[in-house]
């Protein structure tokens, strides 16, 4: 047979690449329930150990049936808007542990979207509009009686998005636990936000402050700022973007974790928060904010 | 038909002629994975699967594949491969498919899986063409493996993500080598064992 032909090399391509395409699809077609499951319990393993953070007799490794660990520690799962309303349920799978919801990475992206254009938006009343269409993820778990609040963050890396969650203590401000996931930066160096080295030791005591700039990371040691952690070396992109991040999503989470501070809804077994001592805590948080802008620009 | 020594096919590609320091191909990848030994090591696994099986496919249908595009059917034959285990991975070994990224989809573009389909597949039979291409990735595979022991090892002091170099030594001013980290580095650390192969098999010096 001649299979150097005009006819035979376009059929054999066809055929080929018709057949290729089947197997692919089916493929994908079997696996995806399976993946999307790993997909899930990753995010609910992530949101529970960044909650959990703060007592330290709670591991999480591999073995942990994490689904369950979720269900009996979750107090509350909701959206707020950008005003601090909340604005739907998540289910919590109380009942039955495998109905528990969690946001994907795409709903976060979808979020963080309509974030960016609220940032940018001019008019008021297209703004109000969009902070009114936000759903913002927070969790509230009940970690020993003490209310920890979970938010979520997320940016855009080097070569991809970054995300991750911040646990937070009933004052809505001061960081419990976080823990950061990446899509693919650079192994060795940008990857390394998702490693405890990092997440850990360099969240904890932190905390949100307020104004414009709530969160940053950035070189240099930060031991007498709150709200700044030190950058990782040879990862200037990966960590700027992940404190603009952090920043954007704190910045629009807060008027709920206000809210939730002062009235004590979010600690729901917990103390309401001192007022005096909250306006304290702006006042110095916004000085050291304007060091860090400064900073900035510096740079 | 000729013989075909199996023990030649399996046990060259090891060390004689080793895809990436005799042959110098798949290059890029050995220097972008071999940060930590268990990127590098599940890099090697699936980079074996993928050029034994296209090797198979491709030596099946050899006889089939009209010559003037058999650079497309090849790639697509590879790219079919490299996403079956990219599925694979994803669906039942969650976590490692997380640690490599996007790695396990540039496999695609590493010259061995090609380079053993156009240099062996395309005139050899099925089962050898497997065995050729399983071995040459092993033999890749194991040079991927030494870059990353030394590259964790003084990098980051750790192996498998777990800390070899005991703290102590960093109190007293040990500090990780930053620099063997980049890809620089680990290119020529990939020299240095080019080197000491050459030195050892002499046939391979240029007179």
């Amino acid at each position: 047979m001649n299979t150097n032909g005009n006819t035979y090399t376009v059929i054999y391509s066809v055929v080929l690449v018709v057949l290729v395409a089947a197997i692919l699809a089916f493929v994908a077609m079997s696996l995806q329930d399976k993946q999307n499951e790993n997909v899930k319990i990753e995010t609910i393993t992530k949101v529970l150990n960044a909650a959990t953070q703060i007592d330290a007799s709670i591991t999480i490794d591999e073995n942990t049936d994490v689904l369950e660990m979720y269900s009996e520690k979750i107090d509350k799962a909701f959206y707020v808007d950008g005003n601090g309303n909340i604005a739907g349920e998540m289910e919590m799978g109380k009942d039955n542990k495998n109905n528990i919801q969690v946001p994907s990475t795409a709903d976060l992206k979808k979020q963080n979207d309509i974030l960016k254009k609220i940032d940018a938006a001019k008019d008021e009343a297209g703004k109000a509009k969009l902070l009114e269409s936000l759903r913002l993820p927070v969790f509230v778990f009940d970690i020993n009686g003490q209310a920890v609040t979970v938010i979520p963050c997320y940016g855009a890396g080097l070569w991809g998005p970054i995300w991750g969650y911040i646990a937070l203590a009933e004052d809505g401000k001061t960081i419990d636990g976080a823990i950061f996931d990446h899509k693919g930066e650079t192994p060795g160096l940008g990857s390394k936000i998702a490693e405890p080295a990092f997440y850990i030791d360099r969240f904890k005591g932190k905390s949100l402050g307020s104004g414009e700039t709530i969160f940053a990371v950035e070189k240099g040691k930060h031991d007498d700022n709150p709200n700044c952690v030190d950058a990782i070396s040879g990862a200037t992109i990966t960590s700027k973007a992940l404190g603009k991040g952090i920043n954007l999503w704190a910045k629009y989470c807060m008027p709920y974790l206000e809210k939730a501070a002062v009235s004590g809804t979010g600690a729901s077994c917990g103390q309401p928060a001192d007022a005096a001592q909250i306006a304290d805590s702006t006042a110095t948080a916004a000085d050291t904010c304007a060091a860090v802008l400064i900073n900035q620009m510096e740079e | 038909m000729k013989d075909i020594n199996f023990k030649e096919v399996l046990l060259k590609p090891i060390f004689k002629g080793n895809p990436v320091t005799v042959l110098v191909l798949g290059i890029c990848s050995s220097l972008a994975v071999t940060v930590q030994m268990k990127g590098a090591l599940v890099m090697a696994l699936s980079v074996t699967i993928v050029t034994g099986l296209s090797s198979f496919v491709v030596s099946i249908i050899r006889n089939t594949i009209p010559n003037r595009i058999r650079i497309i059917v090849q790639l697509v034959v590879v790219a079919l491969m490299v996403i079956l285990v990219d599925q694979i991975l994803k669906a039942y070994s969650y976590s490692i498919s997380k640690s490599l990224s996007v790695y396990v989809g540039l496999i695609i573009t590493n010259c061995i899986v090609m380079g053993r389909i156009e240099a062996y597949a395309l005139g050899n039979k099925p089962i050898p063409s497997l065995l050729d291409g399983l071995a040459n990735g092993a033999g890749y595979g194991l040079i991927l493996i030494a870059l990353a022991f030394i590259r964790e090892i003084l990098g980051s002091g750790t192996l498998f993500g777990f800390r070899i170099i005991p703290q102590c030594f960093y109190d007293a001013g040990y500090m990780d080598n930053g620099l063997i980290i980049l890809p620089p580095m680990a290119l020529i650390l990939l020299g240095i064992i080019v080197w000491i192969q050459r030195s050892i098999q002499k046939d391979l010096q240029e007179k």
